[in-house]
Order: C-alpha cells, then structure tokens, then sequence
C-alpha cells in the first residue's frame, strides 16, 4: 500500500515516517505542504516536528496550508489520516479532531519511552493489536497535555474513541508516571467515523528491536492489513 | 485608516496553566507573599487598515475567532482599539 507522509516547514519526523513504511515493505510518498494532489495514497500520516516553528500555538498555521484542505477533504470521504505528535495537535486545530494539546503539566520537553494501553481494535490504527496489549513507543514532545471540556471527554469514553491510554509497564494506571498529565491518560483519539488517529507518542521511532522496541510497526502493518482488507476507505461505509 | 488594537489571549479559568503556577511559586519564592495566582498569556499588537473603527473592531474579532486563539482552551479579549496618530514604520 502507499502512505503519504506531509511535509511542512519543520516537519522533522517526516524521514523517520518514510524510512519504517518502507521497512514495513510499504510505500511512502511525500506530500509538500503546498501541494493539493494527494498521489492516490491509501493513507496521510501527520508527523511528528515543529511545523511553522510552532508559532502562536503548536499545528496553528499548519492548518491553513494547501495541502491541509486536501487532507480534510481525504478524511470527509473516510480516508485514513494518521497525526503523530505535531500531526495530533494539527489535527486539533483543524478540528478534525476534538479537544487541544497544551503545554505537559511538568513543562518539560520530554522524550522517553511510554507505555500504551491498546483501548480498542476496531479501527485501522490498531486492528492488527490484541485489546488490552501494552506498546512501548517513545513520547517526544514538549506540549502533549491532551484538554477537553467534561462532554467532550464523556463522549469519547462512551463512543470508545480512546485508541490508546498511558499505561504504566505493566498496564496499570499511569498515575503520576503520565509523560505530560493528560485528561483521562489519554495518548491517542479517533474521530466518530475511527478513520483519522492523533497520538502523541511516535510508532516510527520503535520500528526496530536495535532501536528498544518495535512495536510501532504493529500500528503500520494493522494500517496495510486493514486497507488490504477493506480499502483505503475503510471507514466510509462503516 | 489605520488602527492599532491590542488583544490579550489567555488560558480560559477552567484549564490548568502550569507556567502560571511555576510564575507564582518563584515570586513566593521571591518573597512576594500576597500573590494569589498567575496566570500567563499572549499579547497580540496589531495595526490594521479598516474603513471606520467599527470594521477595524469587527476584524480584530473575526481574526481572534479564526486564528488568534483556540476556542477549545482560551478566551480572548480586545484590550484597546484606536486610530493610530500617524502611519507606523514596521522597521
């Protein structure tokens, strides 16, 4: 399948995106940030870095590039976005996505492994993980406080929108292990139709065991499976 | 004409501003007893062509709801609006 990895000004994580799509036996194109065509990918990935130097709010500017009304009309038929890191908090101000990132209650930049409760399956991000399973994939990110007001928060409990939670290693409650105090732990998010994924925490840098884990190769290849399975669109009938 | 409109952006009440909490421990620190809270936010100076005070005002908010602050977490408010005395050189 192909994956297109979207590049902003200060993208930084768009090589690493690349290179554990292709390990994955994959295809990955990239996405100028002034481009429209969207190459005929099967799924957009968001990476990780400081788009337009963060400023005024980190994913603020990101969202009013060319590229980005491309990616919302690609989500609006149900084609698979995947925000990762600086992607997320793009996502979130191009209200794709609910809820904001704000600065981590430690206010420090952290980047260390983190522990990832699988919350659900039934959605292309995580379709090829066991529920319950815990990931080990590394948070980079100063500003990764996921907010949102107690509806917001009740309605993704309740639609089951949470894709992934901060765990400690062993799965239980993160606790004060959180990497940056977000509401309810949560790690990651799906939209109402489970076709577009925000985490925080970076899969393409845990895709080989020299690199501490490979478990973020578990979110690529359920991605290929699920398109293999039902399509690029796989949400759209859904 | 143009305008010079000053908005303040600001962390709404109800979510938690850890850089404000850090302001105020080192001010305690610093044997500033009396402060209650801080809180930290952004100033935006902006000069602005517009018709008449009103349109320049109308804009300034139009920009806040767009782009100038994330209805999600903060507020904003227009903390001055005037015509400005004579044209301002950027440099």
């Amino acid at each position: 399948m192909r994956f297109g990895i979207a590049v902003f000004p200060g993208t930084w994580s768009d090589r690493d995106c690349a290179h554990a799509v292709r390990e994955a036996g994959h295809e990955a194109v990239m996405l100028w940030h002034k481009e429209h065509d969207l190459r005929a990918v099967d799924c957009i990935m968001l990476p990780g870095g400081f788009s337009y130097g963060d400023y005024l709010r980190a994913g603020a500017v990101a969202r009013f590039a060319p590229l980005m009304d491309a990616v919302t009309g690609f989500a609006a038929e149900g084609g698979l976005v995947w925000g990762i890191c600086n992607g997320f908090q793009i996502l979130c101000e191009a209200h794709l996505l609910p809820g904001a990132l704000t600065r981590n209650s430690s206010l420090q930049f952290r980047c260390e492994p983190s522990w990832l409760r699988v919350e659900v399956t039934d959605c292309a991000f995580t379709a090829g993980c066991n529920p319950g399973e815990v990931l080990e994939i590394p948070v980079s990110h100063g500003e990764g406080r996921f907010v949102a007001d107690p509806e917001t928060l009740e309605t993704l409990e309740r639609e089951r929108r949470v894709a992934l939670r901060y765990v400690r290693p062993d799965g239980a409650a993160a606790g004060d292990a959180s990497p940056n105090g977000s509401m309810h732990d949560i790690a990651g998010i799906l939209n109402e139709r489970r076709t577009v994924l925000g985490m925080m925490p970076h899969p393409e840098r845990a895709c080989e065991r020299l690199l501490g884990s490979s478990d973020g190769m578990r979110l690529i290849r359920s991605v290929a499976m699920s398109v293999a399975r039902d399509g690029a669109f796989a949400g759209a009938g859904a | 004409m143009t305008f010079r409109a000053e908005v303040v952006v600001q962390l709404k009440p109800v979510v938690n501003d850890p850089q404000g909490i850090v302001v105020r421990e080192s001010l305690l620190r610093l044997g500033f007893d009396g402060v209650r809270s801080a809180r930290v936010g952004k100033h935006i100076a902006l000069e602005i062509d517009a018709a008449d005070e009103a349109s320049a005002r109308e804009s300034v908010q139009r920009m806040c709801e767009q782009l100038l602050r994330n209805p999600v977490i903060e507020d904003y408010r227009v903390e001055s609006l005037s015509a400005a005395a004579e044209p301002a050189s950027a440099l």
